[in-house]
């Protein structure tokens, strides 16, 4: 390690470590080579073995990675218990008094322009990973670290930025489907199959919503965090709802289209 | 040398409380104070709840009686006293006090770890519950008053506006509050999550965690699974009420005599909603009572010097029944045209649930087994857990029969299992962590001698008002029903003539049971100021947040030099030897090869 740079924007501890292996030049990269989890400085230096808080360079993300795994699985449940209620309002009917058996469930035919929003969305999940990834980027992290300016930030941007923009599109593309659909005279309260038609749409569309305010609120992380950690949560927490989104809909968008 | 103005700085740092309390109330993200706060929410609402509950006793033995300022307590009435004590008391006081309350003021230091894992979102969920729980108490004051649909909230009943007084806009500020809340739960338990997996300080393995972390991680994990399927519910029973959808309600059903048909498209499903609602109202009971059977098991072995019968087991049984619980909402759904292939199959997962219960009192009794306990009030509190538990588990295995529940169900003997099983245990798991965990706030010992009285008159009010509901129920008295007695020349009043005497009873040992909790109040009263004051570690505590290391240091400051905490050995670290029983916490660091035991 160089000795001579002492970076502080990214330093948050205030005194010096000797028993972290602080040797007065500031602690560790914040970079965590995929093979070599343990810390490092080898001879037994495992990182899960120091105090809480320092236990290397992705601790906070992955603590707020698995607060947004808890969330998510929380919320898929909401979805699964969407998705039972479809199936059950799909196949339930009644006998009328002349003893026939009437289901109103009429399927509802999604407007084609749903492929495109799904192709949409796909897309914005690619631009997301790659900001993601370039958050991580090894070089560039290297080079803040070194005190280079903010490459992380800087070739992330754009790619959330777009992120955002497809998210916008998707959105756009959804509300073109309710609109068609209601040409249509197909309402929220039309028949059973269109309450979960636009139950599921608007309720995914919040969520997407919502994810759309996160990337905004990472971008705005992006400029103003001294940080590289928190932007780097900012990011990568973002990012990992957003592709949950997306996989969800994938599997809504099928539901919609091919079992009604 | 300490400047004066840096000293300065240091003891406001140390004592937050001094610089303005009502704006570091407001903001903290203390998840001490936030524990306070919770536990201050759930009092009140569990005042409120046990006032309501009063008032239901009252009606019941006296239906003419005039409420003074209120008037007599019409049908409607008191199906809304119903809804609102159950409301109140499952969700603002079981859900918030144990596993929110006691969890974020004693959670984080029991793992060794000085914070809970998200503060702000911390911070978030206690105002959401706040909130939720003003919009609750703001039903009461719309047109048509609280909603009658009881905690449950089965449609149609639920579900259109007119079919009862309190179904319109008190139902949709049921409605907002609950949703508020699931979110507010949620959130909460992905921080207790977090804290658990990320925050253990060094040594804190799964196997030495303290069982009532067991407890809060096994209740945090059903609620994460539970409140998002009742929310899911609520969207639906809203879309019912409000976008012209009838995903509860079936066709041509007939709502106060006329057709409720106009504008709703669909044939709904009463049992549709029970089905949803149970598969979080199942989970929902033992997310209130599981913290409380984890600090039953560590306060009995505290208190008899003895370690843990089975720890490991005690483990997998917490774990046990939490996956049950999501397994058996069925058997709330007996006599409500269930499937009975189904109900055979909710029936044989209920009993089952059965055995891991089984084994945790089997535990319970083996810790305490020939020890010579002290008898402290947390100790007195957690044996009337472990026996309240009992009596209330003993009726499970019958109600849990489709056959008997078909009789059972709509009767008292419902009210006095689930009040035993879980409100009265959940309650006594309430007051062991109060007296036990109250010098670790305020650093004074409650009384003990009204600590005493306060168990006494409790437990035998307790039994005396819920124990006789079993026989009145098995000679038929319904419940949700507002007047039982003095229904003149009915045949409901023949039926139910031998009951009206043991009502009497239960009616009485209620108005007991509240009046003992004055004592309750009265003793944190006057044991917050005046309080003997507590030693260091007035039980002999064993688990971390009696250490001397994270005591110090009750208020976070800028983690400089914090004293590092590391867990050294399992919980109940107790031995006798022949001079008496020795204790190791899980702090020290002694070796651990103890003496033989006895």
């Amino acid at each position: 390690m160089p000795v001579t740079i002492t970076p502080t924007g990214t330093e948050r501890e205030h005194g010096r470590r000797v028993e972290d292996h602080d040797h007065g030049s500031g602690r560790r990269p914040p970079i965590d080579k995929g093979d070599k989890r343990t810390g490092g400085n080898g001879d037994g230096d495992n990182w899960s073995n120091r105090p809480q808080g320092r236990r290397g360079p992705r601790e906070r993300l992955r603590t707020y990675r698995l607060g947004l795994f808890f969330a998510l699985a929380s919320d898929l449940m909401f979805f699964v218990a969407i998705v039972s209620t479809f199936f059950v309002a799909q196949n339930s009917g009644r006998f009328n008094a002349y003893n026939h058996y009437i289901n109103e469930w009429l399927p509802t035919t999604i407007p084609p322009v749903l492929w495109l929003n799904t192709a949409v969305l796909l897309i914005s999940s690619l631009t997301v990973e790659i900001a993601r990834r370039r958050m991580f980027h090894e070089q560039f992290v290297m080079e803040e670290w070194f005190g280079l300016g903010r490459p992380t930030s800087r070739r992330a941007v754009p790619f959330l930025l777009a992120t955002v923009f497809f998210g916008l599109l998707f959105l756009a593309g959804q509300a073109l489907a309710w609109k068609q659909l209601a040409v249509q005279h197909v309402f929220f309260a039309s028949n059973p199959s269109s309450h979960f038609f636009y139950l599921i749409t608007y309720t995914h569309a919040i969520h997407l919503f919502l994810g759309i305010g996160v990337l905004l609120i990472a971008l705005y992380g992006l400029f103003f965090s001294r940080q590289l950690e928190t932007r780097q949560i900012l990011v990568d927490c973002s990012a990992w709802y957003w592709h949950t989104m997306g996989v969800l809909w994938v599997f809504l968008f099928a539901l919609l289209a091919f079992f009604q | 040398m300490m400047t004066p103005r840096s000293a300065a700085e240091l003891s406001s740092r140390q004592h937050p409380f001094r610089k303005s309390f009502l704006v570091h109330a407001l903001f903290t993200t203390d998840h001490r104070l936030i524990g306070l706060q919770y536990l201050a929410l759930a009092m009140v609402a569990v005042i409120i709840g046990m006032v309501l509950s009063l008032l239901m006793r009252l009606h019941l033995t006296w239906p003419d009686r005039v409420i003074p300022l209120h008037g007599p307590i019409l049908p409607e009435d008191y199906l809304a006293l119903v809804t609102m004590h159950g409301t109140l008391m499952l969700f603002f006081v079981m859900t918030t006090a144990p596993q929110a309350g006691f969890g974020n003021l004693i959670l984080p230091s029991q793992i060794g770890s000085r914070r809970m894992a998200f503060p702000m979102l911390n911070a978030l969920s206690f105002w959401s519950t706040a909130l939720a729980l003003v919009v609750l108490l703001a039903s009461t004051l719309v047109a048509g008053g609280s909603p009658i649909s009881g905690w449950t909230a089965y449609p149609p009943l639920s579900a259109v506006a007119a079919a009862g007084p309190g179904q319109g806009a008190g139902m949709d500020l049921w409605i907002a509050s609950i949703a508020l809340f699931a979110i507010a739960a949620t959130m909460s338990s992905i921080n207790t999550l977090v804290t658990v997996v990320r925050l253990r300080c060094k040594g804190m393995t799964w196997s030495r965690l303290p069982l009532t972390v067991w407890g809060w991680f096994t209740a945090a994990l059903l609620s994460i699974l539970a409140f998002s399927v009742l929310l899911a519910a609520i969207v639906l029973l809203m879309c019912d009420r409000h976008a012209g959808t009838s995903f509860f309600v079936p066709t041509g059903d007939l709502v106060n005599g006329s057709l409720h048909a106009a504008g709703h498209r669909g044939n709904g499903s009463p049992l549709l909603w029970l089905h949803l609602f149970w598969f979080f109202g199942h989970p929902e009971v033992y997310i209130a009572i599981l913290p409380g059977m984890g600090l039953t098991s560590m306060l009995l072995a505290n208190f008899a010097r003895r370690r843990v019968f089975g720890y490991r087991l005690m483990i997998a049984t917490t774990l046990a029944i939490g996956l049950l619980g999501i397994m058996v909402w069925g058997h709330h759904m007996f006599v409500a045209g269930l499937n009975p292939f189904a109900g055979t199959a909710f029936s044989i997962s209920t009993i089952a649930i059965a055995i891991p219960s089984a084994a945790k009192v089997l535990s319970w009794l083996a810790t305490t087994w020939r020890s010579r306990p002290s008898y402290t009030t947390a100790y007195l509190f957690s044996l009337g857990f472990a026996s309240l538990f009992l009596t209330g588990g003993l009726s499970g295995p019958i109600l849990a029969q489709p056959i008997l529940d078909q009789y059972l169900h709509n009767t008292f003997f419902v009210v006095a299992h689930f009040h035993l099983i879980m409100a009265m245990a959940g309650v006594f798991g309430l007051f062991a962590a109060t007296y036990y965990w109250f010098p670790l706030v305020t650093n004074r010992l409650m009384s003990e001698t009204l600590g005493r009285w306060h168990f006494w008159l409790t437990l035998l009010a307790a039994y005396g008002c819920f124990l006789p509901m079993h026989l009145t129920g098995l000679m038929g008295e319904p419940r949700h029903y507002a007047q039982l007695a003095e229904l003149p020349g009915s045949a409901a009043n023949r039926l139910l003539a031998p009951t009206l005497p043991l009502n009497m009873h239960i009616t009485i040992s209620a108005v007991i049971l509240v009046a003992s909790q004055v004592l309750f109040f009265a003793n944190l009263a006057v044991s917050w100021r005046r309080g003997l004051i507590a030693s260091a570690n007035p039980w002999q505590a064993t688990t971390l947040e009696w250490s001397p290391a994270l005591r110090a240091h009750s208020h976070p400051t800028s983690d400089g030099d914090l004293a590092p905490v590391e867990a050294f050995r399992r919980p109940c670290h107790y031995w006798s030897h022949h001079n008496g029983w020795h204790f190791l916490p899980q702090w020290d660091s002694a070796d651990t090869t103890e003496p033989k035991s006895e």
